[in-house]
């Protein structure tokens, strides 16, 4: 059967607005097919020691596949076929990705998030120094040259002592707006084990992304392993309700009042009904967690954002609105996820009706006032 | 045959008998069993999911002085039924029997557990029916259990728990769906754990909250299973019924299944209708616990979302406590909403007891 296309009669998008935005999920990817699993464009980070290793073992993550990723994708690299600069891997062409997504779009701000840097890496050393590799290329490559673009810390996450001290390296670093990690890791992610990391973010005032992904081992439902692609796409929301709980109830928020956590890639109109389901446990439950102080979704309210993209699209569609009215118009921060399939095109997305300054927030200065950025 | 009954009285389609303790299983084990749990001392399969004295799994009126709450069908009707009007009910025991990791063991302890209920409690109250308890670790075994007990016509679904061994779409699970949907059984499948993973979709959890709170996660993962492996496409005449699952999670979580299933769609070709379509015809979720927003005019806006008002079925989950008193519908549904998740729903929902209720 045929899908009935939206009807966007009426609306505003913001490209016809002529409005600067902030792109807050934007992955570059080194050039070049790369050896065991990285790019020849990291050697110039990589010891000799490292680029002798991944050439003999590849880089081994908590999961089948030599190359490539758990479950195949809709198509090469995840991609969009049009976004290949000639023939070289999506995002790894700052002119390309310049003249096919930043200028025409009025990027004024882009977050860059790199996925395939080494983090969940089984050999917890060769994770520190291919992230550390991807630190010095963001810098070298894209920040250094375009300073609309901003790079995240990658971390080896699993090494909280190690990520924090490359979070200290970067302390006070313009070139970087924020420490990126996965969702899927060994350990839920309020875990003490994981705290040197939000210590660390804390002190060098950058907040911390959490992207859809990972490798941390477990089965990706508490049922098992799920048989489709689809099924991993939809289950990043689950996977990021369980990371989200797990640092309210950790105490994190509590212990680290002035962290910043941007939930990226997994949606956001599944955040109220989360809210009000952990509210209404925790009013039965709270004598287990006698270190929260404060209602879950109070901490959601204060320290927790979440990108758009992929943006739910309801039908009818002020149902997105009432969704995003019900977290708060200032949590919401516009991404489109590009140069990946599901790109979220900013004068196509979000088709709902939103006042002047619902537009600016979600476009642009929520993001700026996040990533304390002028 | 049950007594039919001839008003429209409340269906409440989630409460939970418990079993007092294994001695009340004896007299429904085989010799060999009965010996097995003596010699080797298996005195209890209680779960995790509801530890015994935590506030959520016993309501405080609820628990009484003395013997075990819910123990009895004299207190069931007097707490659970009688308050609420109730003229029908379905039982739903939980007891671990599909979490251990004999499948003999579990598939011996469902037959005693299922008779156990058949003898000491729909046959003491008319107004209960059940849920046939499998031992979902082994599908065959599972099926054997469905036709042991189907031709009880008060059992009136199979109850599978939501995190087992396997995603419930995969085609090993298939049997059980064809057994329930050849017996005019609805699936149900309830909050829990086989424990075969760790309880979140990213590791263990360190709290009992984050587990009970994740539990909505479990569903929506579980429901994408059934969709995108195409079990409604497989099985036409079957209709799921999600207990326990909390409900506000489903609008938003359609519309990104929806929006994916748009994208992806190629890779799960029979899934020929959008997933809200499936939803809205096929799968139905009860009432109780009622995870949502705590002002009656959000609940109001929030029902609007739900696209339909044939989706809920009430429920107390007795004696889990999710509400006060007898405040188990929300505040903000319209009447005429609230009578169809009494009674209409229900009645639309089990095929079994449209036999018997009118």
């Amino acid at each position: 059967m045929n899908v009935d296309v939206l009807n966007r009669s009426g609306l505003h998008p913001a490209a016809q607005s002529k409005l600067a935005i902030a792109d807050c999920d934007v992955h570059p990817r080194p050039a070049g097919a790369g050896i065991g699993g990285v790019s020849r464009s990291l050697y110039p980070y990589l010891s000799k020691r490292w680029q002798e290793h991944v050439e003999t073992f590849g880089v081994r993550y908590r999961q089948p596949w030599e190359k490539g990723s758990a479950y195949p994708k809709g198509q090469p690299q995840a991609c969009r076929r049009d976004a290949w600069p000639n023939g070289e891997n999506p995002g790894s062409d700052l002119g390309f990705m310049a003249e096919q997504h930043l200028d025409p779009n009025n990027v004024a701000l882009g977050i860059l998030n790199p996925l395939t840097s080494g983090q969940g890496a089984q050999d917890g050393d060769l994770s520190a120094a291919l992230t550390h590799a991807t630190n010095e290329w963001q810098v070298a490559e894209w920040t250094s040259r375009d300073a609309r673009l901003k790079a995240s810390v990658v971390v080896p996450f699993e090494d909280g002592p190690t990520s924090a001290r490359m979070i200290e390296a970067r302390a006070g670093d313009a070139n970087f707006a924020q420490v990126l990690l996965l969702t899927r890791t060994s350990e839920p992610l309020g875990q003490r084990r994981y705290w040197p990391i939000y210590q660390a973010a804390v002190e060098a005032n950058l907040p911390i992304g959490i992207h859809a992904f990972g490798y941390g081992g477990s089965a990706m439902t508490s049922g098992g392993w799920p048989s489709f692609y689809i099924e991993e796409m939809v289950g990043h929301a689950q996977c990021q309700q369980a990371v989200l709980t797990s640092l309210i109830f950790e105490g994190v928020f509590e212990r680290f009042p002035t962290l910043r956590v941007v939930l990226v890639e997994a949606g956001f109109a599944w955040a109220p009904a989360h809210a009000w389901r952990m509210d209404r446990q925790f009013a039965k439950l709270r004598r287990e967690v006698p270190h929260l102080k404060r209602l879950p979704s109070e901490y959601m309210r204060s320290n927790v954002w979440f990108t758009t993209q992929p943006v739910e699209e309801p039908e009818p569609r002020e149902h997105l609105a009432d969704a995003i009215e019900w977290m708060g118009w200032d949590r919401v921060l516009f991404a489109t996820d590009y140069p990946h399939w599901d790109f979220d095109d900013p004068a196509q997305a979000l088709p709902i009706r939103m006042t002047e300054t619902q537009r600016r927030q979600i476009f642009r200065d929520n993001a700026t006032a996040v990533y304390g950025i002028a | 045959m049950p007594r039919p009954t001839t008003d429209s009285k409340p269906i409440d389609c989630d409460l939970h008998p418990t079993v007092p303790a294994m001695s009340a299983l004896m007299p429904y084990l085989d010799e060999i069993w009965r010996e097995t749990v003596v010699r080797r001392g298996i005195d209890e399969l209680n779960t995790i999911a509801y530890p015994s004295n935590s506030p959520l799994t016993v309501r405080s009126d609820w628990r009484g002085a003395g013997e075990k709450p819910a123990t009895t069908v004299e207190r069931l009707g007097t707490e659970a039924l009688d308050p609420f009007g109730t003229g029908t009910a379905i039982c739903n025991c939980l007891y671990g029997v599909q979490a251990t990791f004999s499948e003999d063991l579990g598939a011996a302890m469902a037959r005693a557990v299922n008779d156990w209920i058949a003898r000491e409690w729909l046959d003491r109250d008319p107004r209960l029916r059940a849920s046939i308890v499998v031992p979902q670790q082994n599908a065959e075994l599972a099926v054997a259990e469905i036709e042991r007990c189907a031709a009880d016509r008060r059992f009136v679904q199979v109850m599978l728990l939501v995190s087992g061994e396997l995603p419930l779409g995969r085609r090993q699970n298939w049997p059980i769906y064809a057994a329930a949907e050849r017996h005019s059984l609805t699936l149900g499948i309830h909050a829990g754990s086989t424990y075969r993973h760790p309880n979140t979709p990213v590791g263990w959890s360190s709290y009992y909250s984050e587990e009970y709170i994740n539990q909505a996660g479990a569903f929506q993962t579980q429901l994408t299973s059934l969709i995108t492996e195409g079990v409604f496409a497989k099985f036409p005449d079957l209709t799921v019924v999600l207990m326990e699952s909390g409900v506000t999670w489903l609008p938003g979580y359609l519309w990104r299944l929806t929006k994916f299933w748009k994208g992806l769609r190629s890779e799960v070709p029979w899934v020929a209708d959008p997933p809200a379509t499936i939803v809205r015809e096929r799968v139905r979720l009860t009432l109780q616990p009622f995870d949502g927003p705590p002002d009656s005019a959000t609940i109001s806006r929030f029902m609007e979302h739900m696209g339909s008002d044939e989706l809920l079925l009430f429920s107390t989950d007795y004696p889990h406590w999710q509400f006060e008193g007898i405040s188990a519908i929300p505040d903000g549904l319209d009447p005429g909403l609230a009578r169809k998740i009494m009674v209409d729903n229900p009645l639309r929902t089990y095929a079994r007891l449209k036999e018997t209720v009118t």
